[in-house]
């Protein structure tokens, strides 16, 4: 709830601080409607469709109306999948408008002692702080080896939770030691003809609970011939603090990021998890005002490129790869379909695998509703869309789900745990296929 | 306004989940996708069946409470702002396809049902919906049928109108009709389909209707056709139909769309060409192909510059990208796009595309025309920014001119958009004193108390009036 003086701040700040030729440029035809799947999800209510968000947001601009709860609601019950701007004729940036509305209304409401003390922790306290998300990992590596998740499990415990969290803990992949966590590379030299040199941009959540993943990424990039550096000094990429209204922080965040790479004289800068991949790429628009910032982020965010694109443009799907037999299926990640706008490299790679038919599920550019934090903040409707994924990727019969976003990878896992199929259905991030393709 | 009382016998009709009067619900259904219109309804209800519609219009009727029924509100006429406020119908519950009548060729239809959904549902089974406007991948069946919706397609195939062949009608008393039937011939009686078939709910409410649908085309081919000269262009369209060929498709871009075209999708499109054709044809394999060689030939006698045919559908796409792009091109460049759709018959559209320039040279804004050149339907275009008061004026001045026009060619004032409030000044201009007397007389004689969408086709002003904020 807002108080009366929050809200009137609010709407001050939306009119000195919302992009009124952004919203604007909403001709409200109504075309990215059938796109969005919390319009299709809620029964199409124009309220939870981006032209309603869009047309909330001018009204608290124009004063039409005031930021109640029903226009929180209807941003909060957004996933920020972007879906919509692809296919709006007029190419507005919705997933801006999104971010600024959403950090006008965090920083000046007053949440409840246990949400602010939830948000430090998870904005300020831990996300910016790599020895922190170690630390926090190698405490779930001991949950998980110590015996207390069988423990836990065999108590009945994890009962008290709700039930989608209690599915959460069991898809969580098996961590990564504290040891482990602190030998990473700086520097890996490529395998035969050196083609590329490339800057591995780690992240937060994919060098700690993913580490695997990161490993693997780093293999194939030597393996495609890039010199790979791997600068520490480099930090998380501040996408939760952008969507979450922490814009702040998140340009700390990318100012750390931006120094850590700027110097290393590379053709690219690779990421392998869409979901941070599309927020450094926008790093010159989360800076633009910043006259100290902006060139330097224009030239950092030139740089950036998802790993599925490298390895086409080096030609790695024409080395052999080959699995046993089996039916293989991609979801795509909508922030590196739409916002880095990467549809077809990852096909492409996944179709070169011998032994792999891939076959395309109907609706696999819609979201699969784990959008960040929103599968736990949005539990509902994030399940709902995931019940409608699960059966989609049902339809294919494959038995392989290819992602290539840590969040999806995780509700993947959810969906197939969901639905009883953990026997013969599993979840990959594309480079660990693509590694387990290639020979390990 | 709606007394609490009104508003506890809404809820009792259809519960409270679907009846919204909160603030940020009614403003979500103040618009449609018409630049300058925006109104705030009283309530947005959402009916489950044709009884629950029915209660609803009979309350509104006894209060005098205005009623829009609304699809996916992508209109461009205004057609369901509710400018007078009121209660917004929303077909939410009521989007069911509830047959596919494959002996009789005709499928069975709520109004809340997506026309793409429609039209994938019968193709799975063969057959053909052809009404395609281009915003059929959201636009309900429902509003399709209360606007009357053209499409690319319409030269060959016809528009929304010839595809009803009956509908379950809810009357301003709350009476609920049926009209015509699954039947090819009907006279019994006056031919109140087509009199529903876009009266933009102003007479009724369209709860339920019986599309007719036809065979899928074996084939299609696509071509397309670039000009030095406009004349030559509009020679080679009617050289097409004299040679007694009807295009699936023909459509038709000029020269500003065409260079904003070019600059946005960089197709490698000669941007100095006055005019280009988009022709397709679909049938049996040999008509297409005997029909593409004799256009390709006309167009080609015509002086066309370049006549290219696709050669599969990769290639088909690619020829497409000009005309799928327009909207997209000419929606980026200012943040309000007015799409218009004057029409004129077709030997008239040279005479009608060379007059849309001259009026945008006279008042110095920019129009681009695109459009449909088989059936006339044109779309003069024009980029601008509603906070611009002295633009905006201009802008529509040079579109009151380009309606006279199209009216003094022998056209009118809309051709697939609909009057709404958006032209219902106009509407006289077309129909005469005596034609609106005629048109107002059968909605007095449907609804006496005016409650069915108000404000709209009928002009309380000759003037046009723009934003309305209630």
């Amino acid at each position: 709830m807002t108080t009366a003086k929050e809200r009137a701040t609010i709407q001050q700040q939306f009119q000195t601080r919302m992009n009124e030729d952004e919203l604007m440029n909403c001709m409200r035809c109504g075309f990215c409607l059938p796109t969005c799947p919390t319009y299709i999800e809620s029964g199409f209510q124009e309220s939870h469709s981006p032209r309603g968000r869009i047309a909330l947001m001018k009204a608290v601009v124009d004063g039409l109306i005031e930021p109640d709860e029903d226009v929180e609601r209807s941003l909060n019950m957004c996933l920020g999948c972007r879906a919509c701007e692809p296919v709006c004729p007029s190419g507005v940036r919705y997933g801006h408008l999104l971010e600024e509305a959403r950090d006008i209304i965090a920083q000046n409401k007053k949440y409840s002692l246990f949400v602010r003390i939830i948000r430090k922790i998870v904005f300020s306290g831990l996300f910016p702080h790599q020895n922190r998300m170690r630390l926090l990992t190698a405490l779930v590596g001991f949950y998980q080896r110590s015996g207390l998740q069988s423990l836990a499990r065999r108590f009945g415990l994890l009962n008290l939770l709700p039930r989608h969290l209690t599915t959460m803990e069991k898809v969580l992949p098996t961590v990564p030691t504290w040891k482990e966590m602190n030998d990473r590379p700086k520097q890996l030299t490529p395998q035969g003809i050196k083609k590329r040199r490339v800057a591995f941009f780690t992240g937060c959540l994919m060098d700690t609970m993913f580490m695997k993943t990161n490993d693997a990424t780093m293999e194939l990039l030597q393996r495609a011939g890039c010199e790979v550096v791997i600068p520490p000094a480099q930090a998380c990429c501040g996408a939760l603090h952008g969507h979450g209204g922490e814009k702040h922080q998140a340009k700390e965040l990318a100012k750390r990021n931006i120094e850590a790479f700027e110097q290393l004289n590379v053709d690219y800068i690779v990421t392998n998890a869409g979901g941070c991949g599309a927020f450094l790429v926008e790093y010159d628009h989360l800076l633009k005002d910043d006259a100290d910032w902006a060139e330097r982020a224009k030239a950092f965010t030139r740089k950036i490129k998802d790993i599925s694109e490298v390895l086409v443009e080096l030609n790695f799907h024409e080395t052999k790869l080959k699995v046993k037999p089996q039916v293989v299926t991609y979801q795509d990640s909508c922030h590196l379909r739409n916002v880095m706008k990467v549809a077809n490299a990852p096909r492409q790679l996944l179709q070169a695998i011998e032994g792999a038919e891939f076959r395309e599920m109907k609706d696999a550019d819609r979201c699969c509703g784990s959008a960040g934090i929103y599968n736990i903040v949005e539990p509902e409707m994030s399940m709902q869309i995931l019940d409608y994924k699960m059966q989609m990727a049902k339809q294919t019969k494959a038995t392989t789900i290819v992602t290539a976003n840590p969040g999806c990878l995780l509700q993947m896992k959810l969906g197939i745990e969901r639905e009883g199929l953990s026997s013969h259905m599993r979840a990959v991030h594309i480079v660990d296929f693509l590694l387990e393709a290639s020979g390990e | 306004m709606i007394s609490e009382k009104v508003k506890q016998s809404f809820i009792r009709i259809v519960g409270s989940e679907n009846y919204d009067d909160s603030k940020a619900g009614r403003l979500v259904y103040s618009y449609d996708a018409t630049p300058q219109f925006q109104s705030l309804p009283d309530a947005v209800i959402a009916p489950r069946n044709t009884k629950e519609v029915s209660e609803i219009v009979k309350i509104c009727n006894e209060h005098r409470i205005p009623l829009v029924p609304r699809g996916s509100g992508t209109n461009l006429c205004a057609g369901t702002c509710p400018i007078e406020g009121g209660v917004v119908l929303v077909f939410k519950h009521m989007n069911k396809i509830l047959e596919i009548d494959e002996e009789n060729l005709t499928v069975t239809v709520q109004p809340g049902v997506i026309t793409q959904d429609l039209i994938k549902a019968v193709e799975e089974k063969g057959l053909f919906y052809p009404p395609d406007p281009s915003s059929m991948k959201i636009s309900t069946i429902g509003g399709n049928i209360n606007e009357n919706s053209g499409g690319l397609r319409g030269l060959k195939y016809g528009v929304t109108r010839d595809y009803v062949m009956a509908l379950e009608v809810v009357l301003a008393n709350g009476d609920i009709i049926r009209t015509g039937g699954k039947l090819a011939k009907d006279v019994a009686g006056y031919d109140l389909t087509r009199l529903f078939v876009g009266s933009e709910g102003t007479l009724g409410v369209i709860t339920e209707a019986t599309l007719k649908l036809i065979p899928m085309p074996e084939t299609k081919k696509t071509m397309l056709a670039l000009y030095q000269d406009l004349e030559a262009a509009a020679r080679s369209v009617s050289k097409i139909i004299a040679n007694k060929i009807i295009p699936t498709t023909l459509e038709f871009l000029d020269q500003p769309t065409l260079a904003v075209v070019e600059d946005y999708a960089r197709i490698g499109l000669p941007t100095n060409v006055k005019a280009v054709l988009l022709i397709e044809q679909d049938g049996p394999y040999e008509v297409v192909e005997r029909d593409m060689k004799k256009m390709a030939e006309i167009c080609q006698e015509e002086q066309a510059v370049s006549v290219q045919i696709a050669r599969s559908e990769a290639e088909a796409d690619a020829l497409r990208t000009a005309r799928r792009s327009a909207l997209s091109a000419l929606a980026r460049l200012k943040p309000t796009t007015i799409l218009e759709d004057a029409t004129v018959p077709r030997s008239e559209i040279a005479k009608m595309v060379k007059a849309i320039n001259e009026i945008a040279e006279k008042y110095n804004v920019k129009i681009c025309t695109f459009g449909h050149a088989g059936d006339g339907n044109l779309h003069p275009t024009c980029p601008t920014d509603v906070r611009d008061r002295e633009e905006i004026e201009r802008v529509e001045k040079a579109f009151e001119e380009i309606f006279a026009k199209a009216i003094e060619l022998g056209g009118t004032i809309t051709g697939e958009h609909g009057v709404g409030a958006m032209k219902a000044p106009y509407l006289e201009w077309k129909l005469g004193k005596e034609g609106i007397e005629a048109m107002k007389a059968i909605k007095q004689a449907l609804d006496p108390n005016g409650i069915m969408n108000p404000g709209k086709i009928f002009a309380k002003s000759e003037r046009k009036r723009v934003v309305v904020t209630r």
